[in-house]
C-alpha cells in the first residue's frame, strides 16, 4: 500500500464526534488541548494542596492538620504542579504551537503523541490515590531522599511507578517534539529562523531525554532498597544516603530549566509583538538558552552544599551555578534591549510577561545570592529558597503559561479575550503573588526552616500575610478558569493576525485554525 | 488570635516597614540574616549583605531601564517603534560586565569558604547526632553524653494553652559550651537525615546515618542561641529544637563536674532493684519523650503507620523478651527506631514495664534493668 493511501485513510478533514474524539485523536491541536485542560485541572488540585499547607500557617499552633498530613501535603502540591502542572501545560502549548510555527503539518509521531498525553491520567490517578492509603501518602518531600522515603507505607511503589509512568510519557513528548523540529519543518524554516519558542523547546525536549531516565534509575534503586533487600543507599549495608541526592539533583537541575526554558521561548515571543520591535539578540537568545542547558548539568550540587563536601567540590559547584547568572542575564538585557524604543502596548498577554520579567530576575537575584556557598549554609532549607523558587515557578514559569493562554488562546478559540478581566486577573494574580512570597524571604532570613507544619512566634506576622496573599492569589485563579471558559464559548471574533504586531507562521493562518493545517507547507522568505 | 492581635501585628508589619533603612531594626524584627556570635556567622552575613546590594542595584538599573521604556516608549504616548537589533557591542558589554561582578563576589566567598572548612585546632570536639525526633550531643574529651528534646508542651501546640516565649525553640538538655573555645563539631545520624542548625553559629550541616561531618565554631558571647532541625525527618521534624548554651569558662567547667556527678548516680540505680511503682513513674517519663510522639500518649497509635500498643499482642500476651528485643533493636522497614543507643537501662526497664501495665494493658510484668542489662 502506498503511504499516500494511509495518509488518506487517517486524515479527516472533521474529527470525530463524542468522548472517542478524544481518545483516540492523533492531532496535534487535539492533544495540545487535552495536555492544557490535564493541566489546568493539576493546576487546582495543587493549588488547592497549598491553600491546605498556607491554611495551617497562617497561625502558630496546629489547627487543620496533623503533621504527618502536612508533610504528604508539602510532597503532594510539589510533585502534582511540577510534573502535573507546569510540564503538561509546556507540553501542551509544543503541540498547539510547534507544528504551526515551523509549516507542519502535524506533529512527527502523532501516535506516540496520543500515547504520551493519555499516560498521564494513570500516571496521576496511581499518585493521587496514595493519599487514601495506610500510612498515607508520600511524605518524604518531592526529592524522596532515602532513608526518610523508606519509611512511606503502602504510597511507595505507587509513588515510584507513577514516576515511571510520567518519565516515559515526557521522554515519547520529546522524541516526538525533537522528531517534529528536525524534521518537519517547512522549506526555508532553517534552524536560525525557528521562532524562539521552538528553539527552547528543542533543548528542553534533550534535556528532558537526558535527565529523566537518571530519575527513573534512581527511583528503581529505592524501590529495590525497600523491598529486595540491596542497599544502594543504605550506609549499614555498605552503601550510600548522600549518592541518592548526587543522581537526583542530577536529575532536578536540570529539571529546573526544563520548567522555565520553554517560559523563556514564551517570553521572547510575546514582548516583541506588543513592542512592535523584533527581538534584540535573537542569536545570542538562543546561544544563552544552549548554555544555560549545557551549564544545568553541571551545578547539581549547589542543592547540597550543607551535606559536607570537600572544599574543592564545593568551590566547582559554587562558580559554576554563579555561571549561570551571564547567560541568564542575556535573555533579561535582552527583553528589556527589545522593548527599549519600541511602540509599547498593555494588553494582558504583555502584562503577565512584563510581570515574568521583573518578577522572574528577583528569582534569578535570589539564586545568585543561594549559590554563594558561605551564606547558602545559612539559607539552606529554610524559607527563602521557598520564595526563591516559587518566584521563579510561580510569577515565572506560570505567568509564562498564562502570558502564553492569553497570546495564542484568541489563535486557537476563533475569540478575543475579555480584555477587562483579564487585566483584573492579571493585578489580583501579581499582587496576591507578591503578598504570599515575598515575606518569605524574610521568614528565611529570620531561621525559619521549610517543611515544618509549625513555627516560634517570632515568625508569625509574616507567615500571617503570606498565608493571605496565598487565598487572594488561588482564588483569583478562578477568574483565569472563567475567562479560558468564556473565550472558548464566545467572544469578539480574533482576526487572523489576532495581535497588531504578531509576526509568524500561525499567525498567517485563519482563526481558529481549520482541524489540519500546513498540509502544504508554507513559503518561507 | 483576636482581630486585636491582628491588627498589633499588622501594625508592627507596617512599622518595620518604615525602619527598613536602619540594619539593627531589621534583626530586630527577623527581616534579615543575623550578623550571629561567631567569625563564620558574621562572614557569612557581610557576604549575604554584600550579594543583597549588588542584586539591588544591578536590580534598579535593569528595571529602571525597563520602567523608562514603558513609560515613554508607549504606543499610546505616540511612539513609532524602532527596527534596530543585534549590536555586538553591546552584546560583549553586558556578558563580559556581569562576568566581572561574578569575580568580584567569587573572591570574598571563596576567602569564607575556606575559612568555614578548617575545623584544624579545635579545643574540643562534641558529636551531634539526630535521631527521629531529637538530639544527642556527646562530648569527646569530657566522656558526657545526653539526648536533647523539646520541652514544649502539647497543649501549647494544641492551642489549649498560651505559647509560652520561645515556644518551638526549647529543650529538655541545652547543649553547654565554653565562650571563646574552637568547638568542632562532629554531625551524623541514627535514622533518617536531619540538619543541625543554629542561625547565630552561621551555618547548618547535614546529620547523616553513616556519615560523619565536621563543622566549627568559636562563640565569643555568653548567651542562649536557638534553632531547630532543617532537614525534613519525618512527622516531628518541626519539633526538634537545638539550643546552645555558651557559658564563661568558669561556668563550664561548673556544668561538667555537675553533669559526671548526676551520671554516677544513674549508674549506681541501674544495679539495684526497682519496685513496680517505681518503674511506672520512670516509664510513664520516658514514654513521653521518646514513645509518645508516635504511639500517642493515650497508647492508641496513629493508623497502621505507629500502630497501637494498648491491647496490642506485643505488649500484651507475647514474650517480654520479643518485646524488649523490637524496643532495643527498632523494626527494619518501619518507622520503628531501634532505641539501645537513645536510653540506658533503667529507661528502658521502666518503659517496657510502662507499656506492659498501662492504659489496661495490665500484664503485672516487670522488667528490671539487669534484665534490659542481658539482652543488650
Ligand atoms: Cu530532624
Amino acid at each position: 500500500m502506498s503511504t499516500d493511501a494511509i495518509a488518506h485513510d487517517d486524515h479527516h478533514d472533521e474529527p470525530a464526534k463524542g468522548l472517542m474524539r478524544w481518545v483516540t485523536t492523533t492531532n496535534h491541536k487535539d492533544i495540545g488541548t487535552l495536555y492544557l485542560l490535564f493541566s489546568l485541572l493539576m493546576f487546582f488540585v495543587g493549588g488547592a494542596m497549598a491553600l491546605v499547607i498556607r491554611a495551617e500557617l497562617f497561625q502558630p499552633g496546629l489547627q487543620l492538620v496533623d503533621p504527618h498530613f502536612f508533610n504528604q501535603m508539602t510532597t503532594m502540591h510539589a510533585l502534582v504542579m511540577i510534573f502535573g502542572a507546569v510540564m503538561p501545560a509546556f507540553v501542551g502549548l509544543a503541540n498547539w504551537l510547534i507544528p504551526m510555527m515551523i509549516g507542519a503539518p502535524d506533529m512527527a509521531l502523532p501516535r506516540l503523541n496520543n500515547w504520551s498525553f493519555w499516560i498521564m491520567p494513570f500516571a496521576f490517578t496511581l499518585l493521587l490515590a496514595t493519599l487514601f492509603m495506610d500510612g498515607g501518602a508520600p511524605a518524604s518531600g518531592w526529592t524522596i531522599y532515602p532513608p526518610l522515603s523508606l519509611q512511606t507505607g503502602d504510597a511507595f511503589p505507587f509513588l515510584i511507578f507513577a514516576i515511571h509512568f510520567m518519565g516515559i510519557s515526557s521522554v515519547m513528548g520529546s522524541i516526538n517534539i525533537i522528531a517534529t523540529i528536525l524534521n518537519m519543518r517547512a522549506p526555508g524554516m532553517s534552524l536560525m529562523k525557528m521562532p524562539l519558542f521552538v528553539w527552547t523547546w528543542l533543548i528542553t525536549a534533550y534535556l528532558l531525554i537526558a535527565v529523566m531516565p537518571v530519575l527513573a534509575g534512581a527511583v528503581t534503586m529505592l524501590l529495590t532498597d525497600k523491598f529486595f533487600a540491596t542497599s544502594f543507599f543504605n550506609a549499614a549495608g555498605g552503601g550510600d544516603p548522600v549518592m541518592f541526592q548526587h543522581i537526583f539533583w542530577f536529575f532536578g537541575h536540570p529539571e529546573v530549566y526544563i520548567l522555565i526554558l520553554p517560559a523563556f521561548g514564551i517570553i521572547s515571543q510575546i514582548i516583541p509583538t506588543f513592542s512592535r520591535k523584533p527581538l534584540f539578540g535573537y542569536a545570542s537568545m538562543v546561544y544563552a538558552t544552549a548554555s544555560i542547558a549545557f551549564l544545568s548539568f553541571i551545578v547539581w550540587a549547589h542543592h547540597m552544599f550543607t551535606v559536607g563536601m570537600p572544599l574543592a567540590g564545593e568551590l566547582f559547584f559554587m562558580y559554576a551555578t554563579s555561571l549561570i547568572a551571564v547567560p541568564t542575564g542575556v535573555k533579561v538585557f535582552n527583553w528589556v534591549a527589545t522593548m527599549w524604543k519600541g511602540a509599547i502596548t498593555f494588553e494582558t498577554p504583555m502584562l503577565f510577561a512584563l510581570a515574568f520579567v521583573v518578577l522572574f530576575t528577583i528569582g534569578g537575584f535570589s539564586g545568585l545570592m543561594l549559590a554563594m556557598a558561605p551564606a547558602d549554609f545559612q539559607y539552606h532549607d529554610t524559607y527563602f529558597v521557598v520564595a526563591h523558587f516559587h518566584y521563579v515557578l510561580v510569577p515565572g514559569a506560570i505567568f509564562a503559561i498564562m502570558a502564553a493562554v492569553y497570546y495564542w488562546l484568541p489563535k486557537w478559540t476563533g475569540h478575543m479575550i475579555d480584555e477587562s478581566l483579564g487585566r483584573k486577573h492579571f493585578w489580583l494574580s501579581v499582587i496576591g503573588v507578591n503578598i504570599l512570597f515575598f515575606p518569605q524571604h524574610f521568614l528565611g532570613l529570620a531561621g525559619m526552616p521549610r517543611r515544618i507544619p509549625d513555627y516560634a512566634l517570632q515568625f508569625a506576622e509574616f507567615n500571617a500575610l503570606s498565608s493571605i496573599g496565598a487565598f487572594i492569589f488561588g482564588l483569583s485563579q478562578l477568574m483565569f478558569l472563567w475567562i479560558v471558559i468564556k473565550t472558548i464559548r464566545g467572544g469578539q471574533q480574533a482576526s487572523d493576525q489576532v495581535w497588531e504586531g504578531a509576526k509568524g507562521l500561525e499567525w498567517t493562518l485563519p482563526s481558529p485554525p481549520p482541524y489540519h493545517t500546513f498540509e502544504t507547507a508554507p513559503e518561507i522568505k | 488570635m483576636s482581630l486585636k492581635q491582628l491588627s498589633r501585628r499588622f501594625g508592627v508589619l507596617a512599622g518595620g516597614g518604615l525602619l527598613m533603612s536602619s540594619s539593627s531594626a531589621w534583626a530586630e524584627l527577623g527581616l534579615n540574616m543575623t550578623r550571629g556570635v561567631t567569625s563564620i556567622s558574621r562572614e557569612a552575613y557581610d557576604l549575604h549583605m554584600l550579594i543583597l546590594w549588588i542584586c539591588v542595584l544591578i536590580g534598579v538599573a535593569v528595571f529602571g531601564v525597563m520602567f523608562y521604556s514603558m513609560y515613554h516608549h508607549r504606543k499610546s504616548r505616540g511612539a513609532v517603534p524602532a527596527q534596530f537589533h543585534e549590536s555586538t557591542t553591546v552584546e560583549i558589554v553586558w556578558t563580559v560586565v556581569p562576568m566581572l561582578i561574578l569575580i568580584g563576589m567569587a573572591i570574598p566567598a571563596t576567602r569564607a569558604l575556606i575559612a568555614m572548612e578548617d575545623t584544624s585546632n579545635a579545643d574540643m570536639t562534641i558529636t551531634v547526632t539526630g535521631y527521629q525526633w531529637k538530639w544527642k550531643y556527646d562530648y569527646l574529651d569530657e566522656d558526657i553524653s545526653f539526648f536533647s528534646t523539646s520541652s514544649t508542651p502539647r497543649a501549647q501546640i494544641l492551642n489549649d494553652a498560651e505559647k509560652g516565649e520561645h515556644y518551638l525553640l526549647e529543650v529538655d538538655n541545652p547543649v553547654v559550651v565554653p565562650v571563646g573555645k574552637k568547638i568542632r563539631f562532629l554531625t551524623t545520624a541514627a535514622d533518617v537525615i536531619h540538619a543541625w542548625w543554629v542561625p547565630d553559629l552561621g551555618w547548618k550541616r547535614d546529620a547523616i546515618p553513616g556519615f560523619i561531618n565536621e563543622s566549627w565554631a568559636t562563640i565569643e558571647e555568653p548567651g542562649i542561641y536557638r534553632g531547630q532541625c532543617a532537614e525534613l525527618c519525618g512527622k516531628d521534624h518541626g519539633f526538634m529544637p537545638v539550643v546552645v548554651v555558651a557559658k564563661t569558662e568558669e561556668d563550664y567547667q561548673a556544668w561538667v563536674s555537675d553533669q559526671k556527678a548526676s551520671a554516677g548516680a544513674a549508674a549506681a540505680s541501674a544495679d539495684r532493684e526497682w519496685t513496680l511503682a517505681e518503674l511506672m513513674s520512670k516509664g510513664e517519663s520516658v514514654y513521653g519523650t521518646a514513645c509518645a510522639a508516635c504511639h500517642q500518649p493515650s497508647g492508641e497509635g496513629m493508623g497502621d503507620m505507629f500502630p497501637a500498643l494498648k491491647g496490642s499482642p506485643v505488649t500484651t500476651a507475647g514474650p517480654v523478651e520479643e518485646h524488649i528485643a523490637t524496643v532495643l533493636k527498632g523494626r527494619t522497614g518501619t518507622a520503628m527506631a531501634a532505641f539501645a543507643a537513645q536510653l540506658d537501662d533503667v529507661d528502658l526497664a521502666a518503659v517496657v514495664t510502662y507499656t506492659r501495665n498501662a492504659w489496661g494493658n495490665d500484664t503485672g510484668q516487670l522488667v528490671q534493668p539487669t534484665q534490659i542489662k542481658s539482652l543488650r
